[in-house]
């Protein structure tokens, strides 16, 4: 039924095994993080692992898959990977920037660190509070 | 025997992309406020993209890879948007 998997080498499969297994378990592991972390500015940093080495490799075991297998090229998994890697970093400080204004006003200053772990602070603090 | 490797792994690897949606839909749901749920709907996109391009894998169908490819750049400007009317409170100026 499935005639396309029994035609990649046994060495292939293994590699193409291991790239999207481990690119599905970050991504899990990012969505847990984003479950279990405490305050917003924590569960930012989760779902990049399932963007950056969850896409990876997951597009790198479908890559390989897809030229063993002979269907295609491998141009489009490439061009997945690089939107995915170029678009996250200017989505998440466009979205760090909202709350950061959301939390009060204005952004904390490097000057003063002491500003930036209170602010952080307050923000764990109202985590829980009904505030929208 | 490969294919039997490539089978356990897809099958393990949807699992997970479909516990890692439902886990990012419970912080949508749960999310205290907007960003929360703004956060979480952009990895919500990510793990759906992720799923449709391992279900391509499985089928060897090549043309889930266009929907992929329209679900990462819809995500894109999609969370953009959100974000900017969460920072100015319009999205076009």
């Amino acid at each position: 039924m499935t005639s396309h998997l029994a035609q990649v080498p046994l060495w292939a499969a293994i590699v193409i095994a291991v790239l999207v297994v481990l690119g599905s378990g970050l991504t899990l592991l990012g969505a847990l993080g984003l479950v279990r972390l405490s305050s917003f500015f924590d569960r930012i940093h989760a779902p990049t692992l399932g963007t950056s080495w969850g896409t990876a490799g997951v597009m790198l075991g479908s890559a390989l898959l897809f030229t063993l297998t002979g269907d295609r090229l491998v141009i489009h998994e490439i061009v997945i990977g690089a939107l995915m890697m170029t678009t996250t970093p200017v989505t998440l400080m466009i979205l760090g920037r909202a709350a950061l204004s959301r939390n009060g006003g204005a952004r904390p200053r490097a000057a003063n660190p002491a500003s930036i772990t209170a602010g952080l602070d307050a923000d764990a603090a109202e985590g829980g509070s009904d505030r929208r | 025997m490969s294919e039997t490797i490539l089978t356990v792994a897809l099958t393990l690897s949807q699992l997970c992309l479909v516990l890692a949606m439902l886990l990012a839909t419970l912080r949508l749901l749960r999310g205290p406020r907007a960003q929360d749920r703004v956060l979480s709907l952009d990895a919500l996109y990510v793990c759906g993209m992720l799923l449709l391009v391992v279900t391509g894998m499985r089928l060897g169908s090549s043309y889930l890879f266009e929907g992929a490819l329209i679900i990462g750049a819809l995500g894109f400007v999609s969370t953009v948007a959100l974000s900017k009317f969460l920072l100015r409170g319009e999205v076009i100026e």
